[in-house]
């Protein structure tokens, strides 16, 4: 691993942030690119991969503009995608509720709680964008909720302290998508985009040093297929998944990344990732997922333990005075509002000192009683309705009866590939948006940020980047013909039949699971420099058993969800070690990022801006050698970096 | 951990080769299922000792398995999604099927959804509607400012109601006729309820309803069978919604 000075800039890393003050980066930039006039779009092809938030809104975006757009997906439908599932709401500078919120407010909300390890000048620009955002997308017909005189509601979420969130009951991921669906299909049929559904990218192929195309297995039949393109867009999500239980679809994964990232586009920041603090605990070793409860409830429910340790009376048992109120009681300017990363290390804290609840004695209670009593249910069933069902259907318990008990979980990835400005990676032409990228998020993401950045990506910022790099960079007809796409055709089925032909003893789901409790146990919400260090060496040792030791059924050319689930913990087993070494490489805390050996006397985060305020972007150097670590050195010139307070 | 008692099921699965392939239900044993445990995760469990005896897994889809993503979807015991009622195949837990019981699983079954092998269904009509008229024409950019259109928060609630559809296709799996009225009429509801779906009202519904009909659907002569099944409790409301929409078009287009 180098051994450079530590705030030494990679020359690889260049941000091309624009010029001038940072309230006007934006709009420069926009007027400073080149453009592509309308008539001259329709000759190129942009492959959008991924049909989320990001990708399926950057889709219809570039479709609307003109653009020939080849729009992928895993799923049957690019209605699909597991941006669906976000429940609480999304977040807008639009100070509708008059409490002081303002785009500066947001852009500081964000780069704070973010812990001071994101672009300042992306952040500005998410909250410039993100009051457009809600234009468009009530202007789409997203039923939003409404106060009684007609106007968009708002509630609020972590880390702020005013009310900027909208909401669609507990399901505005859901709506959110839906929105950017239904333009997609508007592209669809206006024979702007060309839907792919079912097609698995797994690979991309470089010509000439630019990205000019993908190679996907058709899902349904097996066949391995060539695309080029003009520029490729990969919007394929987070990579919570490699803790095998999160809160991620089954079918989410960080394959479309991970084979970039093998090509040479750098992956920044991975170890940063979100444990979020109120999920339904685990029941049971077979479990497939977890499920998330909105951060939005933490608006009403209030968290508590008992007080005492190893107390297992019932909730309703234990008086006032015997619990332990422990978000309010350490944070009282936020409460149980705390970010997500302070919130699940407080849970796991209390339950490590034996007073957690529920049979396993890892979980604390979400209590609605007193919003109730002062509300009323109807109307916190108003505010949270599907949500409630949802944890009654999962648990069979009902949370009118009694306190919902919740737990940390894996939920999202704040690092990814590295972006520049125009969300471009280190690859040219190959860019990346949503979750799949590094950006914005720091160290940390606060709840109804994710659908904010999605959304800005792919309606805003994209197509302005994509018509940029059209414009200006050089780009003669390549076609799949070439001995780039065979060769890349030719490794995949190579690999395809390798993967089939093995007839060992461990299943997929089996060594999954097991990359899944190293990751939890030692790289999960509080890592250590031993437990670091164990974790790359069981990692590396079960990537050995899982290329020697693996049983699959079926064949390659027929529909075969083993033999896709295969690929994807493949990647998972090179990208998990990856996480511990960037872990082990960051000798700090911050965000989502704990290290036991870097924090304060009252347990919480010790940054250490002085070495450590950079990306830190890995360079692939082929298989068995060590990545390179690669540096970009974030400058804070408008907020001023400061020990990370909610109290 | 306090686990409950394990359970054993005998179960009858739709196995079906590949697209226009004869299928055939298959019996199946599994035991060592907790009651916490969800139906996929049971049939994941059922796959895991397959893949064991070196079988081919039976296929089916899921995704979110949390009721929201719309992509599962199993008839079992004859009833799209489970006998529970208001809830996703995903959503279905073990402890709602007695222990020794034996369960059938088959898939959505309409000439509209071909089968494509063993549980998992093509589902593409249902985009393909959409494509028709299932959004409101706009290009970004466009957009009036947020609050420039109050809606009454009563017609807000009614629209997210219909707009909750998630696109599973149970009401077409159980409708007699195969019938895609109630996923149709939902999306026709939310954008005929709202303002901002007022200057396409009559293009929409006509396009979509017939999109409906080129795909090979039923007509709705009903049942309410769709209604009973929909996991997010959609009214058959909306189809009666929807066609008041397809009369006003129709008749004065």
């Amino acid at each position: 691993m180098s051994t450079h000075d530590p705030l030494a800039a990679s020359p690889l890393l260049d941000a091309r942030i624009p010029s001038g003050p940072i309230g006007e980066k934006w709009t420069r930039h926009q007027f400073e690119g080149k453009l592509v006039a309308p008539a001259n779009r329709r000759r190129f092809t942009v492959i959008v991969v991924g049909t989320g938030l990001a990708g399926g809104a950057a889709a219809a975006a570039l479709g609307e503009l003109g653009y020939n757009v080849l729009s992928f997906c895993i799923q049957d439908s690019p209605r699909r995608a597991h941006s669906v599932a976000a429940q609480g709401g999304i977040n807008a500078a639009k100070n509708y509720q008059n409490d002081g919120d303002s785009v500066e407010r947001l852009f500081y909300d964000t780069v704070k709680g973010g812990d001071f390890r994101a672009r300042e000048a992306n952040v500005h620009r998410l909250a410039e964008l993100s009051v457009r955002i809600i234009d468009h997308c009530v202007a789409q017909g997203v039923p939003f909720a409404r106060e009684y005189g007609g106007t968009l509601a708002n509630r609020s979420f972590g880390g702020a302290q005013v009310s900027r969130t909208f909401y669609a009951r507990g399901q505005t991921g859901q709506q959110l998508l839906l929105g950017a669906y239904g333009s997609l299909m508007r592209q669809v049929e206006a024979g702007t985009v060309t839907l792919l559904p079912r097609r698995e990218m797994l690979d991309l192929v470089i010509v000439d040093g630019r990205a000019r195309g993908i190679i996907c297995r058709n899902l349904i039949d097996g066949a391995i297929e060539p695309y080029a393109a003009d520029a490729v867009i990969v919007a394929t999500g987070g990579y919570a998944p490699v803790f095998y239980l999160s809160t991620n679809a089954v079918n989410s994964n960080a394959t479309a990344i991970w084979r970039c990232h093998r090509r040479g586009a750098l992956l920044a920041n991975p170890c940063f990732t979100q444990i979020h603090p109120t999920c339904i605990p685990q029941v049971g070793d077979r479990q497939s997922k977890l499920t998330l409860m909105s951060e939005s409830l933490r608006n009403d429910g209030r968290v508590w333990v008992p007080l005492k340790p190893g107390d297992r009376r019932r909730p309703r048992d234990i008086p006032e005075a015997e619990r332990d109120y422990f978000l309010e009681r350490r944070y009282p300017a936020f409460g149980n509002l705390v970010p997500r990363d302070i919130a699940s290390r407080a849970a796991k804290a209390v339950c490590d000192e034996a007073r957690g609840v529920g049979p396993t004695g890892y979980a604390v209670y979400l209590d609605f009683a007193d919003a109730v009593k002062r509300v009323g249910r109807a109307v916190i069933a108003e505010r949270y309705d599907n949500l409630m069902d949802m944890y009654h259907e999962i648990t069979g318990d009902s949370p009118w009866d009694g306190p919902m008990r919740i737990y940390p979980a894996p939920h999202y990835t704040m690092g990814g590939l590295w972006v520049d400005y125009d969300l471009m990676s280190t690859i040219p032409g190959l860019h990346v948006a949503g979750e799949a990228n590094f950006s914005d998020h720091g160290a940390n993401r606060l709840g109804a940020s994710a659908l904010m950045q999605g959304l800005a990506d792919g309606y805003f910022i994209a197509p302005n980047s994509i018509g940029r790099y059209l414009a200006s960079a050089a780009l003669p007809p390549v076609d799949t013909s070439r001995d780039e796409f065979r060769a890349a055709r030719e490794r995949i089925a190579a690999r395809t039949a390798e993967l089939l032909a093995m007839r060992g003893r461990t299943t997929v789901r089996e060594i999954h699971w097991r990359l899944g409790r190293i990751m939890w146990d030692k790289v999960g919400m509080s890592r250590s420099a031993a437990g670091l260090r164990a974790a790359i060496g069981e990692i590396r040792r079960l990537r050995e058993e899982f290329r020697g030791d693996l049983l699959l059924a079926g064949g390659g050319d027929e529909l075969n969800k083993g033999l896709e689930l295969a690929g994807r913990v493949g990647d998972f087993l090179e990208l998990g070690e990856l996480i511990a070494i960037d872990a082990l490489h960051r000798e700090e805390s911050c965000g989502g990022h704990f290290r036991e050996e870097h924090q304060t006397p009252e347990g919480e985060a010790r940054r250490d801006d002085a070495n450590f305020c950079h990306v830190a972007a890995w360079e692939h150097a082929g298989d068995g050698a060590e990545p390179r670590l690669h540096r970009e050195p974030l400058a804070f010139e408008h907020v001023q970096p400061a020990q990370r307070s909610y109290k | 951990m306090d686990q409950p008692a394990p359970r054993r099921y005998r179960l009858r699965i739709w196995r079906q080769p590949g697209p226009g392939l004869p299928g055939r239900l298959v019996p199946y044993e599994v035991a060592g299922v907790s009651p916490d445990m969800s139906f996929l995760e049971m049939l994941d469990l059922l796959n895991e000792s397959l893949l064991k005896a070196g079988e081919p897994a039976i296929e089916f889809d899921s995704d979110c398995r949390e009721g929201i993503c719309g992509t599962c979807g199993l008839v079992i015991n004859g009833v799209a999604h489970g006998p529970k009622g208001r809830c996703t195949t995903c959503e279905a837990r073990m402890r709602d099927f007695p222990d020794g019981a034996t369960i059938t699983v088959e898939p959505f079954r309409a000439r509209g959804f071909p089968i494509v092998k063993d549980l998992v269904v093509d589902r593409g009509a249902f985009d393909r509607i959409i494509a028709r008229g299932g959004y409101v024409s706009l290009n970004v950019g466009s957009a009036p400012e947020a609050n420039a259109l109050p809606i009454a928060k009563a017609i807000a609630e009614q629209a997210m109601d219909a707009a909750a559809c998630i696109g599973c296709g149970a009401c077409v799996a159980a409708c007699p006729n195969a019938s895609a009225s109630l996923f149709v009429s939902a999306k026709i509801s939310q954008l005929a309820l709202l303002p901002q779906g007022e200057a396409e009202r009559k293009r929409r519904a006509l396009r979509m309803i017939g999109r409906m009909d080129e795909e090979g659907f039923g007509d709705c002569s009903n049942h309410g069978e769709c209604e009973a099944v929909c996991p997010k409790g959609i009214s058959i409301e909306t189809i009666a919604r929807m066609r008041r929409e397809f009369f006003r078009a129709a008749l004065r287009p």
